[in-house]
């Protein structure tokens, strides 16, 4: 299959700092890529690499099929949406949807049918004669949009979009941008240090860090197995519950929790079954797979926990509590009423789990 | 199309990347912003490195008015350190300087203090202020020297007006005359000053003042003790603005006293510029002019010492 | 405190002012302080038209039209030479840019007359020295550091997103200048034009050196 684009052993290095290491991606035609990581990870450098705003110290990137490593961002057959929206302040909305195409000598009334397709599809036809200051964040941001719209490219590329819009425009928007995605299918590659919209945009997500990939898949897989424990920390909100201890392997699969729990592992799906000799570990629950109450008593693990502290979160209620002398937080139905001091049964199941050995923070 | 560049570029390997990137860094990158940086290039490499480059070395050369003639090692310089109007102009220019720079200073510190104080009319006092610092030092001379001449200016008025024991002829006097300049000097700069440091001083954050209040520090202790030390980059670029100005001091002394009486009003730079185009002996001129290049770069020292130390804190 | 120091400024401006509308005798009573009892613009007149400058009986006219001649160009080449060279600093950084910015930024505070003769040498070979070309060559060398300071820091405030838009939109170095940097920096050009105007106007030394006599600006005449 001809990928839409394609990234061959790609570093970038500022003097001695190293900021991708090694890259390697592959993206198919029409498909949606979230670059997701925390500040400094890469993320947004490696988007500028592909856009050709930044240099490459090694390796190749194909965009269609064509070796861009060294083309002019114009030639690249991308269009970019920055996080500032990047309007040019002096021109109208109009004047900057057309700036590119008026660039590159294209005839008048191909600008003029281009530009009113991208007012239609992004509901801006009022706003063309507006300059930029008169606009809302969010009408910026459909203008941005815009700009790479009339390019008529294959590759979209967002550089944190949505981070300077507040948080009900932002979901508006993440469900237009969607809404987007599905008419134009196009591919588009899209920097965040949302999770959020990572899992809701995403066909794919890249987990970032130290300039490397850490995991490359769809959000369900991310979410329910995360290859090591950076990714499964990173991921969710609040984050998986973590005990340290020890497995010891073969047919009887069994977790030792540090304060001596024993916890049978035995329906876990193991990447690769480890042997019987003990080995340390760490094991990952994520707060929504801790359940209480009567229900806990079909678990491979069961305790009998005290709530600490209650946060009502309206849909439902986040618990911080105490088991195998860890603090934990689990998630339960709002309708369920907690109080700090209360006492019940709480449990999981391994299987719902992730086990991770420690020592190299691999999932196991 | 894409088979074919995947496989080339795969068999050709890293060699053929490399001169491709050697090409590519070398012409195709940035031309047109290297094309545009070239004056500033020429600039940098002829005059600024190029230009103090020659004039360093004739200044070890007994090149009269042409330059030409052998090296001398340091006979120039021996020469310069021994010559009495050398060291009049040396004399001067401290004595000029230090005064100058303590009055600019605090002075301007003082107006940025009081302009800070949500005046009315800020803005006309500002203009008032500031003004001279439009003027050129040829015009601030001929006022100056206008107002202090014994004959028509300040002396004569209040002598009219009874005073007749009143003298103010410091342009006449040979102890006084280089205050005479330190005056005129101060009438120009000082506003310059006051903008710079009443930036610095608008530039701290407002809850340091409400901080010092509700510690009951009273207003001239947090200025000393809060506000001064915070201020001190805005400082320290001013003093170096001033000082290196201080060096160059040329136009005031020609506008105003030529040097005199005798030589009591000499300055370096009129020293450098009557060796080089007058006396017809460039290098001693050219020595002079070393020693004044050196004298910069000390008083840049502090600068660049805060400016381009290693950041190790952050 | 302040009308005090106020006093102390505006003072010269007064004596200025009132002298220059006074007649020669009135002058010759001494009496700074006091309005003129006449007021005459004929010293005016004298010093534009006739006043004497050395051998010449010409007045301040040829000086003052020799210092527009030599401020309007030298502030337009050096503004323009320094824009392009702080937005070519601030985007379109290569190997070396910085060090030079920061050698250009030392030699601002190399005493000029450390320069002066080897740039006399310099301009001689150009077949420029005392001509107005030359006087406008060394302003424009001059210029250069400060003006550049001023642009870089201005366009290095910019969002940098501006620029990156601009080139994924297909615009190349001079495009993106003259279309969208331009056109959002007005204000610093006003900045950039009122330093070189009034710096280049009241400029004695480089006047002196470089213009030659029939050249002279009017602060070498009125000196």
């Amino acid at each position: 299959m001809q990928h839409s684009v394609s990234i061959k052993d790609l570093s970038l290095n500022f003097g001695h700092v190293k900021v991708l290491q090694h890259l390697d991606l592959d993206i198919g035609q029409g498909e949606f890529i979230v670059l997701l990581g925390p500040s400094g990870c890469g993320k947004s450098t490696l988007l500028n690499c592909i856009a050709g705003l930044l240099d490459v110290s090694e390796g190749q990137i194909f965009i269609g099929g064509k070796n861009v490593t060294w083309e002019q961002p114009k030639d690249r057959g991308i269009g970019m949406v920055f996080q500032s929206y990047a309007l040019y302040p002096q021109m109208s909305v109009e004047r900057n949807l057309s700036f590119g195409l008026r660039v590159s000598g294209m005839k008048k009334d191909e600008i003029e049918k281009r530009v009113s397709r991208a007012a239609e599809i992004l509901q801006i036809g009022p706003l063309l004669q507006r300059k930029p200051a008169n606009l809302s964040g969010g009408q910026r941001q459909r203008v941005a949009i815009g700009r790479a719209l009339v390019r008529d490219v294959d590759v979209f590329l967002f550089d944190e979009p949505l981070s300077n819009l507040d948080a009900k425009l932002r979901s508006d928007l993440r469900v237009e941008i969607k809404r987007l995605h599905q008419r134009l299918k196009n591919t588009m590659i899209y920097v965040t240090h949302d999770q959020i919209e990572a899992l809701t945009l995403a066909d794919r997500i890249a987990v970032m860090k130290g300039g490397v990939i850490q995991q490359l898949d769809t959000p369900h897989v991310i979410y329910n197995r995360p290859v090591n424990l950076y990714v499964a920390g990173f991921i969710g909100s609040p984050s998986m519950n973590f005990f340290e201890g020890s497995l010891s392997g073969g047919t009887e699969p069994v977790f030792t929790a540090d304060d001596g729990t024993k916890i049978p592992a035995r329906n876990y799906k193991f990447d690769t079954v480890p042997d019987s000799k003990p080995m340390a570990a760490v094991l990952g629950v994520r707060p929504e797979h801790i359940v209480i109450g009567d229900h806990a008593k079909t678990m491979t693990f069961q305790a009998e926990a005290e709530i600490e502290i209650v946060e009502p979160m309206g849909s439902d209620t986040l618990a911080w509590t105490n088991i195998c002398g860890k603090s934990v937080t689990f998630r339960c139905d709002s309708d369920v009423l907690l109080e700090a001091g209360q006492k019940l049964p709480v449990g999981f199941d391994v299987e719902r789990g992730s086990l991770f050995s420690a020592e190299t923070t691999n999932r196991l | 199309m894409a088979d074919l560049s995947h496989s080339r570029s795969a068999s050709a390997g890293s060699a053929a990347n490399g001169s491709r990137r050697l090409f590519h860094n070398l012409f195709v990158r940035n031309f047109s912003a290297k094309l545009a940086a070239t004056p500033m290039i020429m600039t940098v490499l002829i005059v600024f490195i190029g230009c103090t480059a020659w004039t360093i070395f004739y200044s070890f050369t007994n090149s009269r008015s042409l330059p030409s003639g052998e090296l001398v090692g340091f006979d120039q310089y021996t020469r310069l350190f021994s010559n009495r109007r050398w060291n009049a102009s040396v004399l001067n220019i401290m004595t000029y300087g230090v005064t100058s720079l303590c009055f600019t200073m605090v002075v301007g510190f003082l107006l940025a203090v009081f302009m800070d104080q949500k005046i009315r009319f800020e803005s006309a006092f500002r203009t008032v202020f500031l003004y001279p610092f439009a003027l050129s030092f040829i015009v601030t001379g001929l006022v100056w020297q206008w107002i202090m001449n014994p004959a028509f200016g300040l002396q004569a008025a209040v002598q009219s007006w009874g005073f007749t024991s009143f003298t103010f002829d410091w342009l006449k006097n040979r102890n006084m005359v280089v205050y005479a300049l330190v005056i005129a000097g101060l009438w120009q700069g000082t506003g310059f000053v006051m903008v710079l440091l009443l930036a610095g001083l608008r530039g701290i954050d407002e809850e340091i003042w409400k901080a010092a209040r509700v510690d009951g520090i009273p207003t001239w202790k947090t200025y000393i003790f809060v506000v001064l030390p915070m201020m001190r980059g805005v400082i320290v670029t001013t003093l170096v603005i001033v000082g290196s100005g201080i060096v160059r001091l040329y136009d005031l002394v020609v506008a105003m006293t030529q040097g005199g009486p005798g030589i009591s009003s000499e300055v370096p730079a009129k020293y450098v510029y009557n060796y080089m185009f007058g006396a017809g002996n460039l290098g001693q001129g050219l020595a002079a002019s070393s020693v004044m290049l050196l004298t910069v770069f000390i008083i840049l020292i502090p600068w660049m010492l805060i400016e381009f130390r290693p950041k190790s804190h952050s | 405190m302040l009308l005090f120091a106020a006093l102390y400024y505006l003072f010269p401006l007064y004596v200025m002012i009132t002298t220059s509308l006074k007649g020669m005798p009135e002058v010759r009573l001494g009496n700074i302080f006091a309005p003129p009892m006449e007021v005459t613009f004929a010293p005016w007149v004298k010093a534009w038209d006739s006043a004497c400058t050395g051998l010449y009986c010409e007045g301040l006219k040829p000086g003052f039209w020799n210092s527009v001649k030599i401020t309007v160009p030298s502030t337009i080449i050096s503004v323009l030479i320094a824009a392009v060279n702080g937005y070519a600093l601030v985007n379109w950084r290569f190997k070396g840019s910085e060090i030079f910015f920061t050698v250009l930024l030392f030699g601002s505070f190399i005493p000029y007359q450390v320069m002066l003769y080897p740039l006399v040498i310099i301009t001689a070979q150009l077949k420029v020295f005392g001509t107005l070309q030359g006087v406008v060559l060394i302003h424009t060398i001059f210029g250069m550091p400060i003006l550049t300071l001023l642009f870089r820091n201005y366009f290095a405030s910019l969002p940098p997103e501006l620029f990156k838009a601009a080139r994924v939109d297909g615009a190349g170095f001079w495009r993106i200048f003259f279309e969208i940097m331009v056109p959002m920096s007005l204000p610093i050009f006003v900045v950039a034009v009122i330093l070189q105007v009034t710096g280049i106007w009241n400029d004695f030394l480089f006047g002196v050196v470089f213009a030659g006599t029939t050249n002279y600006p009017m602060t070498v005449q009125a000196q």
